[in-house]
């Protein structure tokens, strides 16, 4: 059975899993939402600033989603033990891997979204360059999905998971957030052509990490 | 049919021998001394930095080992990962070398901002070296929390760190390219700027030469230390396997003889 | 005909724990092996062992001619274990989760119906595993073994928690079994009903496995 079937295979599963739990839209996406009113408490919402930030900000909020995103996407499999079942199914771990960074990006995407609706509109920012800024959150979420995959990966199962996934996961995404941040500003001042050199780099990055993620994902997921 | 087992010696127990670890312990007591002399007294003083600058030949040796001894537990991770290679030797060493470049990163970014507070007036700037080497410290700690952790099973475990180590070290160019294009980019008039140019020569350069010579000899010397006591901690928990196995092995039981092959009637 | 499993002095650690110290034991096809022994004598590590989800610290294991040791994936798709988990997920009714699971195992989701039939989780197929008893748990749990048609069928107390009817379904698929192609290996405290069963019976104790009763001598 050939791996992208597998990997289809798992997608399918995480998605059906959320659309009965409904854990990603009724809790995770409220949480980015909360964060992103919170900074508007942090900063002054009259001086502009808000407006300025709001790349950063946004991104900061989807980090911090990711990562509750990550570790649900891992805790499901350690209801009853399924973790043992689909270890014992045979399924290839890089199409595991590739089926669960799917998942997850799929719901950050979403999160994106309304998240981005949220800033636009709490924030008050105008949008100009809206294709730039979808290709920089698709390079930026595939990079985000993939990274933290491979982490959840690592720290699934372990006693401190909660705690070492952040701690963990923060800071390799450090290029992310910076590209991502950046590539938003240039989009949104109208200049676009100043994003690409970004997007390409976020692009780079979500190649790179799929690709330890294929590889690495199998031996890490048997030590679980 | 191979049995399983090969990865259970404790393998080598020291980097060095005796002598060797010794001649370096000297070593490095006498290049550090050298050092001192040298930095505090043989080069002369910076026109424009006065003697804060001295603690530059404290700070750029320290930035080097903190990236080298990373890229030694990034080495010492594959050569574990790869089959041929593999033994709880290189374990070990990747976490010796990350537990003494956690502090040399950590006394990289202290001396940094010691030496930019009365220089430049900042604790800190954005630049590429230092975001990298802060971001590196990160690294560290996860990885150093990820190993603290106790599996059941230590070639799993060592799977597991040397996967990690390796995954942060690939990141650590891209966070210094994405970092260093950020600053270009956006360069104010900046008046920090840490480098270290073709401007340092004479006695300056030479006793930079001797901090980096020195601290690598005492990295070596620590890294030796280090290792032999996970090689003992190693050793010790070997013992007490082999111990509740014997233990085990020998409990009498029903005819309390060891089990015989098994008869299949056929 | 190979051993379906082959083991000599294997020993297993869990956490520092020898769980398994020093097992013999053969298994030929289509042996229905029952595993007796106190609790904590190593038969749930022993079976998962077999399936490969346990590390072999030292000595020899071989399921399907495949050395455990150097790869602990390569028999898993021959086998199934039963064990006190169902592998499920809770959001996932019974139907999809026996789907998911035979479509894992390179198969087709319509495998699932007849298993479905045959444990008679018909009434509640598509109930989501959160919804199900305990009883009707450890049908599925059986089920998502069948549903992959393995070669292998490792059983871990697979009486407890079943209703007599669940015990009379257990009973039809082993001793179905052999001639269904199937090895059996099951560890069970009941041994009155596992030893109508068994075509072998191995005592398991403290972490090692003693000599073999055959069959006709169990009185």
């Amino acid at each position: 059975m050939g791996v992208w079937r597998e990997a289809a295979l798992v997608v399918g599963k995480d998605l059906r899993i959320e659309s009965r739990s409904r854990v990603a839209i009724s809790q995770i996406v409220p949480f980015g939402l909360i964060v992103i009113l919170l900074f508007a408490f942090a900063l002054d919402p009259d001086r502009g600033i808000l407006a300025r930030v709001a790349p950063g900000l946004f991104w900061i909020a989807v980090l911090l989603a990711a990562l509750l995103a990550i570790g649900r996407a891992f805790a499901t499999e350690e209801q009853h033990r399924a973790r043992d079942g689909l270890r014992l199914a045979g399924l290839d771990g890089g199409a595991i891997f590739l089926g669960k960074a799917a998942a997850i990006a799929v719901e950050l995407l979403v999160l994106e979204v309304i998240l981005g609706a949220g800033v636009v509109l709490l924030y008050d920012v105008n949008v100009h360059g809206i294709g730039i800024l979808i290709l920089t959150a698709l390079a930026a979420t595939i990079g985000l999905a993939a990274t933290g995959t491979l982490y959840g990966v690592l720290a699934a199962g372990l006693r401190l998971r909660e705690t070492l996934l952040p701690l963990l996961l923060l800071p390799v995404l450090a290029p992310v957030m910076l590209g991502a941040t950046r590539a938003f500003e240039d989009g949104l001042e109208g200049a676009p052509g100043d994003a690409w050199p970004w997007v390409a780099l976020l692009g780079i990055f979500a190649v790179l990490y799929t690709a330890i993620g294929v590889l690495a994902f199998g031996p890490l997921w048997e030590e679980t | 049919m191979s049995g399983a087992g090969a990865t259970h010696t404790v393998g080598r127990d020291r980097l060095l021998d005796p002598r060797v670890s010794r001649a370096f312990g000297w070593a490095s007591l006498v290049s550090l001394v050298a050092l001192g002399l040298f930095g505090l007294w043989g080069a002369p003083e910076d026109a424009t930095q006065k003697e804060a600058q001295r603690l530059m030949y404290l700070h750029v040796p320290s930035a080097w080992l903190a990236y080298l001894a990373f890229g030694v537990t990034a080495l010492a991770s594959l050569l574990f990962l790869w089959p041929r290679t593999r033994s709880m030797v290189w374990d070990r060493l990747a976490g010796a070398s990350a537990e003494l470049g956690v502090l040399f990163t950590a006394l990289t970014l202290i001396l940094g901002s010691l030496w930019g507070r009365p220089v430049w007036g900042i604790w800190w700037a954005w630049d590429a070296r230092l975001v990298t080497t802060a971001v590196l410290f990160f690294l560290y700690l996860g990885y150093l929390a990820l190993r603290r952790i106790p599996t059941g099973d230590p070639v799993g475990a060592g799977k597991r760190n040397a996967i990690a180590a390796l995954i942060a070290f690939v990141d650590v160019p891209i966070v210094h390219f994405s970092v260093e294009w950020w600053r270009t980019l956006h360069q104010k008039a900046t008046v920090f700027n840490p480098q270290l140019s073709a401007h340092i020569h004479g006695v300056m350069a030479l006793t930079l030469w001797i901090g980096v010579i020195a601290f690598t000899i005492l990295y070596v010397y620590l890294l030796d230390r280090r290792y032999r006591l996970a090689a003992l901690e190693d050793e010790m928990e070997q013992r007490e396997v082999d111990l509740a196995i014997a233990a085990r092995v020998g409990t009498p039981r029903d005819g309390g003889t060891a089990p015989d092959p098994v008869e299949v009637g056929r | 005909m190979p051993l379906v499993v082959r083991l000599r002095s294997a020993v297993c650690l869990l956490g520092r724990f020898p769980a398994l110290a020093g097992v013999d034991l053969d298994v030929e096809p289509g042996e229905v092996v029952l595993l007796a022994g106190p609790n904590g004598a190593g038969k749930t590590t022993l079976l998962r062992l077999i399936a490969g989800l346990v590390p072999l610290y030292s000595g020899e294991a071989a399921v399907f001619g495949v050395d455990l040791a150097v790869d602990r994936r390569g028999a898993r798709r021959g086998l199934a274990l039963v064990g006190h988990e169902t592998f499920c997920y809770d959001d996932l009714t019974v139907r999809e989760n026996l789907r998911f699971m035979a479509r894992a195992g390179g198969g087709q989701a319509a495998d699932a119906d007849p298993v479905i039939a045959r444990l008679g989780l018909g009434a509640v197929a598509d109930l989501t595993h959160a919804k199900l008893s305990a009883g009707q748990r450890r049908r599925l749990a059986l089920g998502a073994a069948l549903v992959r048609d393995p070669r292998l069928l490792l059983l871990d107390e697979p009486h407890a928690g079943l209703d007599a009817d669940g015990r009379e379904v257990l009973h039809e698929i082993v001793a179905a079994a052999p001639a269904e192609g199937r090895t059996v290996l099951m560890a069970s405290h009941e041994l009155e009903l596992a030893r109508e069963l068994a075509t072998r019976e191995v005592r398991v104790d403290s972490g090692r496995a003693t000599a073999v009763s055959p069959r006709g001598a169990l009185t």
